[in-house]
């Protein structure tokens, strides 16, 4: 792999116009080639060996895509439900941004290093993502402008890429009191590929973040998508992962509350089937006092598919009045399917209020019955069953147009 | 040791001391440590290649670090491996000669002051001790078929039990310090109760760790035959005075068929001074196997010693229908670490198992609860219950959960639920106001906290290890 990936990257940054990144980028690749694909060695990645999952499912890798030619934006897949602010990346690079419902002055896109994201050196897949990331993006929502619209980020891959990485990066700046709402849609016509994703976000006071991750679309690609979240004083993050079409998927959110009165909310839903594998892994950091967090994960599994949730809550030894809980649940459908959790406290304060809960089994024969003897047969009434088990996520979400589509893609209207 | 001395140790005709002279092995591991170790205790050749066959696999294991607790390397070529009990001359010989502060402990414990005698090896050594409770009541057992002793008396005595199941639950192949332990172990208790035998009676052991430099490897094996029942404890109640010191037992349990064994153990080793000098690293390596049908493992613990508590009392649920339960407090103050918890592999049919934890930390103290529930893909309708709470006190310590939940079996159901939480001012005002001080108040929270683990102990042990709840929390209010 290492001369592979020495050539690939000279192909693909040969006339590399800004040393300094450069330099960055060189250095990310070292330590990419030095760590490799996390294995489970490593305990964040213990229930999910991505080194044996690609190369089972993929094999050697390119890390080279070619983007000269401009590649035209499928507009079938575009969102017409509701109106929306639109990034689009094809095989990884930017093809359009689109933000025509905002005010001009009130969000600014350039382009740089950002200055966050040195600190995951023991996140290979990161280096990765640095090295080969084609342009580092940042966007800047201004003080007290809260987006009418939200943004949709689609991830689109071509027909013609194939055992390839695709790296993608962006950062977000939320400035005091500002509000950015982000759908992130996955939808690929390729195969077979490792598609990498990472997004950094800053949060000033008053801020709110809502992100809604949402893969639906079936395909056989193994993906990886880190979110790290900076919150300071009164800040509100709100995340929503739907893990449901990939044949591998981890989600990984990092999240520093930093500020008195910071909140975070993680939901997920895994609904999976057919051999897929998918993991969410939080880490929520309660560094000040007053601080929250809520995370609620349920699961619902079929045909020897797997679930993971690693979530773990850090309680800092300053963060006294700390909220934190978690709770994962999971229904187990058929044989061969499997459940792993690692509901993590780690707690240094002792004025906290921290729990956590997770469960696993089978559906309930007695609410299978009930339904049954109220006139439903049994696959309707396990359909029910799912609904309702779902729905309490579903519901968590704050904004009633994502959650219609949210309900609408689920088939739960 | 002299003449005189060597008389003395021999006298006691059921000591493993018997057949120990006063000479240390030769610091540090090698071949020849063990072959000393093994020759002194007249051992058979089978038991020698065992122990040669766990050295060289100890050659090739490398010394695990991931725990929470961190710690000072070993350096394990420093260590005495074997070493007779100091003669008698150096110890106490009145209960005056002792540290004040150890007599202020066995006080409140209310250990009456004969008792505290033995325990402080002033007329007899804690571990000969426990062998002559066992010749106490020797008569009651041997009536019932019940062999309760040393094991190295078991293998001169019964070679075939014990080689048919030693290191059948924790193989020579097991992490470093199991097969650390399997290659220089130096005595442990051997118990086995035959087919439809009801243990009559409690049986106990008291465990100490005598000289300095030595490492405290013991052995246990409980086998219980089909239908029978016996309840063990084990008591490391003697404080000690030494500084940091390895003890990495190993304790392995076989239920046959609707057998059960119940295992309590208050420990309650030496945990170093205010400051974290010295202190026993108890490294304790228990597992239990559920081998037949119907059988039943229960481990009860009450740690409130020890510098470092690394274990994980497990069972393995093999048989059908077996049952595994883990009931433990966990108590850490000062500089005192824990990383203490249970594994439950389910690997039979219709297999329960029910996992309670308390945790307090105080002081600048570090608790870690680690568990591992394990459902796997044949064990139908299995089930577990799991239910961790912290309590903490005072804001520099620590409480950390770590459960790993692993289900593959769509008919088998795991609930865990786990929370952290402090003794709130209401209570102890409500407490204070009905004339408690306010260090008995905590006292009677405390034990109100734990009382789900507390009633799972004998009645001698619950007793007991209330008051140890009370006495390890000292000075951590206000």
């Amino acid at each position: 792999m290492e001369n592979k990936i020495k050539t690939d990257f000279e192909k693909a940054f040969k006339n590399f116009p800004l040393k300094e990144e450069l330099d960055f980028k060189k250095n990310n690749l070292e330590n990419f080639i030095k760590k490799g694909f996390p294995g489970k060695k490593m305990e964040s990645w213990k229930f999910s060996d991505l080194n044996q999952i690609i190369n089972k499912n993929l094999g050697e890798l390119n890390f080279y895509t070619d983007h000269v030619q401009k590649n035209l934006i499928d507009t079938s897949l575009i969102i017409k439900n509701f109106e929306h602010n639109k990034i689009v990346f094809i095989n990884g690079k930017i093809e359009e941004i689109d933000f025509n419902f905002e005010e001009k002055d009130k969000i600014q896109v350039s382009k740089g290093l950002s200055n966050q994201i040195n600190s995951f050196k023991g996140n290979s897949l990161l280096s990765l993502n640095n090295a080969f990331c084609k342009n580092f993006y940042n966007i800047t929502i201004k003080t007290n402008y809260s987006m009418k619209k939200p943004l949709i980020i689609y991830h689109m891959i071509n027909k013609d890429i194939s055992l390839t990485t695709v790296n993608s990066q962006l950062s977000f700046y939320l400035e005091k009191n500002s509000l950015l709402k982000i759908i992130d849609i996955y939808d690929e016509k390729s195969e077979k590929n490792f598609i990498n994703t990472f997004y950094n976000f800053s949060l000033k006071e008053n801020a709110i973040l809502k992100n809604f991750k949402i893969d639906n679309s079936q395909n056989n690609n193994i993906k990886y998508s880190f979110n790290n979240i900076e919150q300071e004083q009164n800040t509100i993050s709100e995340t929503f992962i739907l893990s449901n079409g990939s044949k591998f998927l981890k989600n990984e959110i990092n999240c520093n509350l930093k500020g008195k009165y910071s909140s975070a909310f993680i939901n997920g839903i895994f609904s999976l089937n057919t051999d897929k594998h998918h993991e969410i892994r939080t880490s929520v950091n309660h560094l000040v006092e007053n601080t929250k967090s809520y995370q609620l994960i349920k699961s619902v599994l079929e045909d020897k598919s797997k679930s993971a949730y690693q979530g773990k809550i850090y309680v800092n030894p300053e963060a006294q009045k700390t909220d934190g809980y978690q709770l994962s649940k999971c229904i187990l459908l058929d044989k061969n399917t499997e459940f792993n959790a690692k509901p993590e406290l780690e707690i240094y304060a002792d004025d906290v209020k921290c729990s956590h809960g997770s469960a696993s089994g089978s559906l309930s024969e007695d609410s299978i019955f009930y339904l049954r003897s109220r006139g439903l047969n049994y696959k309707q009434a396990k359909k029910l069953l799912i609904r309702g088990f779902f729905l309490d996520v579903i519901e968590k979400i704050t904004d009633e147009e994502v959650k219609n589509y949210i309900k609408e893609i689920m088939e739960f209207n | 040791m002299d003449e005189k001395n060597l008389n003395l140790v021999k006298d006691y005709k059921y000591g493993f001391s018997t057949d120990i002279e006063n000479v240390k092995a030769p610091k540090g591991l090698n071949e020849d440590v063990i072959k000393f170790i093994s020759k002194k205790k007249k051992e058979p050749k089978w038991l020698l290649d065992w122990r040669l066959k766990a050295y060289k696999r100890l050659e090739v294991l490398i010394e695990p670090n991931w725990q929470k607790p961190k710690y000072p390397k070993i350096d394990y070529q420093d260590l005495y491996y074997y070493s007779a009990p100091k003669s008698f001359n150096e110890k106490p010989q009145k209960l005056e000669d002792l540290d004040p502060k150890l007599l202020e402990t066995y006080k409140k414990l209310g250990i009456p002051l004969d008792e505290q005698k033995k325990l402080n090896g002033i007329a007899v050594d804690a571990v000969f001790d426990s062998v002559s409770v066992a010749t106490t009541f020797k008569d009651t057992l041997t009536k019932h078929g019940i062999i309760f002793c040393s094991i190295s008396e078991a293998v001169q005595k019964y070679p075939d039990l014990v080689k048919k199941y030693l290191g059948s639950v924790i193989p020579i192949t097991d992490h470093y310090f199991a097969t650390l332990n399997s290659a220089v172990f130096t005595d442990g208790s051997f118990v086995y109760v035959p087919e439809g035998v009801r243990c009559p009676m409690e049986l106990s052991t008291y465990f100490r760790i005598n000289a300095s430099d030595t490492g405290q490897f013991e052995r246990t094996l409980i086998i219980a035959d089909k239908g029978s029942y016996v309840s063990y404890l084990e008591g490391c109640t003697a404080p000690m005075r030494d500084e940091n010191q390895l003890h990495a037992a190993n304790v392995e349990l076989v239920a046959l068929d609707d057998a059960e064994i119940k295992y309590s153990t208050v420990q309650n080793w030496y945990p170093g001074d205010k400051d974290g000098k010295g202190g026993i690293y108890n490294f304790v390596t228990k597992r239990g196997l559920c081998k037949g049908n119907n059988s039943k493992i229960s481990w009860t613990q009450v740690e409130t010693g020890s510098a470092i508590t690394w274990k994980y009392p497990s069972c393995i649920l093999k048989g059908d229908n077996s049952i595994g339960e883990f009931y433990s407090i966990a108590i850490t103050n000062n500089h005192q670490k824990a990383d203490t918890g249970t594994k439950m592999i389910h690997l039979g049919r219709n297999t329960k198992s029910k996992i309670i934890s308390k945790g307090i930390s105080a002081g600048l103290s570090d608790m870690t609860y680690r568990g591992l529930v394990d459902i796997s893909p044949n064990a139908v309708n299995s089930n577990n219950y799991t239910q961790c709470d912290s309590l903490l006190m005072g804001n520099r310590c620590g409480a950390h959960t770590i459960p790993y939940i692993k289900n593959k079996n769509s008919d088998s159901n795991i609930a865990h639920e786990a929370t952290t939480s402090k003794i709130s001012e209401d209570q102890l005002h409500y407490c204070q106001q009905r004339g408690l001080n306010p260090e008995e108040a905590v006292g009677l929270i405390v034990n109100g906290f734990c009382k789900e683990v507390l009633q799972q102990l004998p009645m001698e042990f619950a007793v007991e290890a209330q008051k140890l709840v009370g006495i390890s929390l000292e000075g951590s209010v206000g």
